[in-house]
């Protein structure tokens, strides 16, 4: 097991150059970064040539990477074109985001599993159509329409919920468009665990516990659900990383201050620094859900070992 | 008596159409009596099995009718509460392949456990304890240690033997074994046999085994009752069946079993296929495949005749079956 996660640990150093170097040219091509910086007037070339040396623009891109890549590890991500070190954007972005997202997967998890079981057990039963037609309409609608169509019933129509979020971004408020930012992945875990559920009940380990002579919910929790929620786990954590990165809409909907809304305005403002650095911890994020989905993968399932 | 199953009907209802799987089950088993239940698949033995024990999928299955003594009570009419508190504790189950069987997350010592937990309200510790006793009594090496480990990391002879520790946890009256070695080796087969039979002497449980083996019936059992098309064909003790069968199909398996002394001969087949469940021919449902078939076998449906008092065919033709 340790040797495992080593190697893992080692495998992850090549991905992680890779998707930051990818990036990192990506945002170079994108156009000129200091144009961003003089607003609507074309700037002066002489104020131009002085900001890019004060960056550091005037290097090569290969060049620019490496002194990059050596800030980050000092805990260096560079400084915003306003002045701002993108790790306080961090600071202030980060746990406004893990909020939303810890909501999220929360809705997930009570309310896909609890589906995908109720489902899973009566297959082909009207309870099971009708679930699996709304599963079916909120994964073909994207999200800014279901965003924008709850704030404008659940905030504007019928003031039930604030429009658009404080910049604290307490839970109460995180709510809807948690839910929002749920919505596909959780009609994806109520299918995944209807299937599973589906599947597994005629067993022979179920019917070996019902032979057994134990209650009907405990044949269901720990005999049926444990064996079925192990690919609907394995799904969960993987989505922990997407949503983290993937709230831009949700975010830009609700006026959420998190990370979606800081890419998405670095991404504006032609702001290098900033988006090359949230894009930086998204990939170590993701990484590290991964390897964690993996490691508890084997937990779960006991005929998995890793050697 | 112990158990007593009388005119059970089971019907499954498929796309295609209803198989009748179990039609009209007469069985009975007393206390220490080994009961060997003998039919190809698809002959019902299993589906009567599941019946008696109350885990029949229902639907698609149905019971039609009938009723399954045990103890003196028809399970059929108690409640699904009352029933499952029999489960485990009064009969239990055996089933033929212990690697699906067990639950593979979960570690043998809690699914052993369970039983103690469940029906006793034992604590976990307690539970871990019985466990372990269980495993040593069907004798498993080294029952403290392995206790933690999953069912994959037994060999399929010692998971069996965990199947039978599980059934045996309660000391039930009576045990149902499905084709208990049928997945085995051959050389564990034997000592797994021996095993379920040393302790059925030792609690002295009622034990019904169904099989498709008649070698090893011919060791264990007490009587034998023989299953064709979701009917008994043929029930007597087992010294008696093996000297003369009184019902052709009894006497087509037999005949069908290789023999050291008729070594280089061709080996004797019953010819035909055993009934669509869904479309039983008219009359004795073994007619089309048997020898000797006569008109009054194709329209009327024979009853379970008495051949002696321990002994029933359901053949026109016993005495002839008998005595040719």
């Amino acid at each position: 097991m340790g040797r495992y996660v080593i190697r893992r640990l080692l495998q992850m150093i090549p991905v992680f150059l890779g998707a930051t170097l990818l990036i990192f040219l990506m945002v170079n091509v994108m156009g000129d970064p200091v144009a961003g910086l003089c607003g609507e007037r074309q700037c002066d070339p002489a104020t131009a040539a002085q900001l890019k040396k004060e960056f550091g623009l005037d290097k090569p891109v290969w060049q620019q990477y490496l002194t990059y890549m050596g800030n980050v590890f000092t805990g260096d991500f560079g400084t915003a074109f306003n002045g701002q070190p993108v790790t306080e954007l961090m600071g202030s972005a980060f746990p406004v985001t893990i909020r939303l997202t810890i909501v999220a997967i929360v809705f997930e998890i009570v309310i896909g599993i609890t589906l995908g079981v109720l489902t899973g057990l009566r297959r082909g039963r009207p309870v099971d159509t009708t679930v699996l037609l709304v599963t079916l309409v909120v994964i073909s609608i994207p999200t800014f329409v279901t965003g924008l169509l709850l704030q404008l019933l659940l905030g504007v129509e019928w003031g039930l919920i604030k429009p658009s979020v404080s910049p604290d971004a307490p839970f109460d408020e995180l709510l809807v468009p948690g839910l929002v930012l749920a919505s596909v992945s959780l009609a994806y875990v109520t299918r995944l665990t209807r299937t599973s559920i589906a599947e597994n009940r005629r067993a022979d380990y179920v019917r070996t516990a019902i032979a057994k002579g134990l209650p009907r919910q405990r044949v269901i929790t720990r005999h049926l659900l444990r064996n079925s929620l192990i690919p609907v786990v394995t799904f969960i954590g993987t989505d922990i990383g997407a949503l983290m990165g993937g709230a831009i809409v949700t975010e830009r909907i609700f006026n959420i201050h998190g990370v979606g809304y800081q890419l998405y305005q670095g991404i504006l403002r032609q702001n290098t620094q900033t988006v090359v650095g949230f894009v930086t911890v998204l990939v170590l994020v993701f990484l590290v859900a991964n390897l964690l989905v993996d490691l508890l993968y084997a937990v779960l399932d006991p005929r998995i070992r890793y050697a | 008596m112990l158990l007593e199953v009388r005119d059970l009907h089971v019907e499954f209802t498929t796309r295609d159409g209803v198989a009748k799987a179990v039609n009209g089950v007469d069985l009975h088993v007393d206390e220490g009596e080994t009961l060997a239940v003998l039919g190809e698949s698809g002959s019902g033995k299993s589906v009567t099995a599941q019946a008696v024990m109350g885990i029949l999928d229902i639907p698609p299955a149905r019971i039609t009718g009938g009723e399954v003594l045990f103890q003196g009570r028809d399970q059929l009419l108690l409640k699904e509460d009352e029933r499952r508190k029999v489960r485990g504790a009064g009969m239990a189950m055996i089933f033929q392949d212990a690697l699906s069987s067990l639950n593979p997350v979960l570690s043998v010592g809690d699914q052993l456990g369970e039983m103690f937990r469940v029906h006793q309200g034992l604590s976990r510790k307690d539970a871990r304890a019985k466990a372990v006793e269980l495993m040593e009594r069907v004798r498993i090496p080294a029952a403290k240690e392995r206790v933690g480990q999953y069912p994959h990391q037994f060999s399929g002879g010692m998971r069996q033997r965990i199947m039978i520790a599980m059934a045996l946890a309660l000391e039930p009256a009576l045990i149902i074994a499905d084709e208990p070695t049928t997945a085995l080796d051959v050389t564990v087969q034997a000592q797994v046999m021996d095993l379920l039979a040393d302790l059925q002497r030792e609690y002295h449980m009622g034990l019904v085994l169904i099989t498709h083996d008649l070698g090893v019936v011919a060791d264990v059992a007490d009587r034998i009752a023989v299953m064709y098309a979701g009917r008994i064909v043929e029930s007597a003790p087992v010294h008696d069946i093996y000297k003369a069968p009184a019902h052709p199909y009894t006497k087509g398996l037999l005949e069908s079993i290789p023999r050291l002394d008729r070594k280089g001969q061709d080996l004797y087949a019953i010819k035909g296929l055993p009934p669509n469940l869904m479309n039983i021919p008219p009359g004795c449902a073994f007619h089309p495949r048997c020898p000797m078939a006569q008109d009054v076998c194709r329209t009327d449906v024979p009853d379970l005749f008495e051949v002696s008092e321990e002994r029933r065919s359901a053949c026109f033709y016993w005495r002839e079956t008998l005595h040719g």
